[in-house]
């Protein structure tokens, strides 16, 4: 008897006129592509993207040199270098960070005491030769200053949970 | 519309007496093949488009609104580029293969009736030319795959010469039933034997309907298309028979899958689906409303309903494995082919046959 049934059963093709059913509703349903380039999909304030080192609002930058990021990247994707200024206070003389390495882990602006080292929401840029996705110290300055703006919102969204 | 066509031929044959039979016929090719060249860019799109949709996203869009200048893109493209000719092949066959496998895919045309006499050419024997014609297209696939003495394009060229060859069998039974039902090999008779009051309900799919679908199956298989395109498994051939073929090599053989295609779609309407007749034909009120609509127009929609079907398959099923694929043609399609040849012989013997 279940022999005969799975005999109709594949003569009449109804498991393959299921598995058109099931196409040709996806044929009628909504698209769910983003269309790049015109549109973007929606970032959370934890977006880790590319980084940046911020200043205090006086203009001095945050980063002490404690080497924390360097000790927790995973990727080894942290130089840091350090001296005493003319002040007197510890100061970094180099930080670099290879993007080419970095897996974006976070770990670095998470271990930072002073939240000098943040990822920012920023995803598209690129390189266009070798070394340029290399960032020394004053780049990731110079990011910073430029965002601060959308790096302090997003700092200031995720103290709550903190 | 035909008396045009008569007084077009009156006038033409007054004017040139000899020549004009070269001539119209010439014209009447041109006017077959161009639309089916046509028809084969925009399938493609309309591939891609249908893929799309079933897998929840849009398909081509940024070539033309909606992506209506694809095609145009895709052919420019494949038309510049350099066709590469391994320097171990044999030459004259590797660039003879592709024109042998388009050749008998636009010349199964001829015989393909788009509505009521509008065809090139009005031929008795016009189930076998097609058979023939049909057959013919593994040729160029077999000269592709051995002239390019590559391992894969030989693997796909084998694969799909077994294959070709064993799905022609189920192919050519789903035929012998038409010809028994319409007792004629001329497609237009066929479509005529077709016509009746009662619309679609006179049509050949009704009584031959598990040939109808062991056709419409073969007719995937014939032409190489998911899911049993074996021939051009990507994940075990890279490309089978056309691995090497570039540019408008290629090309050619993609033009020669999708002519094929469509004739598979079109003889599948002018065998089963009653041509250019109207469906609801003699119908209470649906026939009046209808009966207006030229034939070429249903022809046109029964093709491309087919075509869907085609393309439904693919974004459907998973390809098969290539035992699976024989035992399919052999062991299943040609015994029911077999079998309903005689059922349908002896049906027609008794009172019961109404068509």
């Amino acid at each position: 008897m279940k022999k005969i049934v799975s005999f109709f059963k594949s003569f009449l093709l109804l498991e393959l006129l299921k598995g058109m059913s099931v196409t040709g509703r996806y044929f009628f349903a909504p698209h769910i592509t983003v269309q790049y380039p015109d549109e973007k999909t929606p970032q959370g304030f934890r977006f880790r993207g590319l980084h940046a080192q911020r200043r205090y609002e006086n203009g001095e930058e945050r980063c002490i040199g404690c080497k924390l990021c360097e000790a927790v990247c995973p990727a080894l994707a942290i130089h840091i270098e350090v001296a005493e200024r003319e002040d007197g206070t510890r100061r970094t003389t180099r930080y670099d960070i290879d993007l080419m390495k970095c897996i974006f882990c976070g770990f670095c602006e998470e271990s930072c005491p002073v939240d000098a080292i943040v990822e920012t929401r920023i995803y598209e840029y690129h390189g266009e030769k070798r070394g340029d996705l290399y960032y020394t110290k004053p780049m990731l300055l110079a990011v910073g200053d430029k965002y601060e703006e959308q790096i302090a919102k997003d700092r200031a969204a995720d103290a709550k949970y903190r | 519309m035909m008396e045009l066509l008569q007084t077009i031929e009156q006038t033409g044959q007054g004017l040139l007496g000899p020549l004009w039979l070269p001539l119209w016929t010439l014209i009447k090719i041109v006017v077959v093949v161009a639309p089916i060249m046509g028809s084969v860019a925009y399938l493609t799109l309309a591939e891609r488009k249908i893929l799309g949709f079933m897998q929840v996203r849009p398909g081509p869009n940024r070539v033309g609104y909606w992506g209506l200048l694809q095609p145009l893109a895709d052919g420019i493209k494949l038309l510049l580029k350099e066709i590469i000719i391994p320097s171990s092949s044999n030459k004259f066959l590797f660039i003879s293969a592709p024109v042998l496998a388009l050749a008998p895919a636009l010349a199964a045309w001829a015989v393909v009736p788009f509505g009521d006499g509008m065809q090139v050419s009005n031929l008795n024997a016009g189930l076998l030319y097609i058979l023939a014609m049909t057959s013919l297209g593994v040729y160029g696939i077999i000269i592709a795959g051995w002239a390019s003495n590559s391992k894969y394009a030989f693997l796909g060229a084998l694969r799909s010469a077994a294959q070709i060859v064993s799905y022609e069998l189920a192919m050519g039974f789903a035929l012998v039933s038409v010809l028994l039902v319409a007792q004629s090999m001329n497609l237009g008779d066929i479509v005529r034997g077709q016509q009746g009051n009662y619309g679609l309900f006179g049509w050949y799919f009704i009584p031959l309907f598990p040939v109808f679908v062991v056709y419409f199956i073969a007719g995937v298989a014939e032409t190489n298309r998911a899911p049993f395109d074996l021939a051009e498994d990507e994940a075990t051939i890279v490309a089978g028979f056309h691995t090497e073929y570039s540019g408008m090599g290629f090309a050619l053989f993609f033009l020669a899958e999708y002519a094929n295609m469509i004739l598979i779609a079109a003889l599948a309407s002018v065998m089963f689906l009653g041509g250019w007749l109207n469906p609801f034909h003699g119908w209470p009120v649906l026939g009046g409303l209808t009966d207006w609509v030229p034939g070429l127009l249903w022809m046109l929609g029964k093709m491309s309903v087919m075509l869907f079907l085609f393309l439904w398959f693919r974004a459907t099923f998973p390809r098969y494995r290539y035992d699976q694929l024989m035992r399919l043609g052999w062991k299943v399609f040609i015994p029911l082919t077999l079998v309903w040849v005689v059922v349908i012989a002896a049906w027609m013997q008794t009172p019961f046959w109404l068509w």
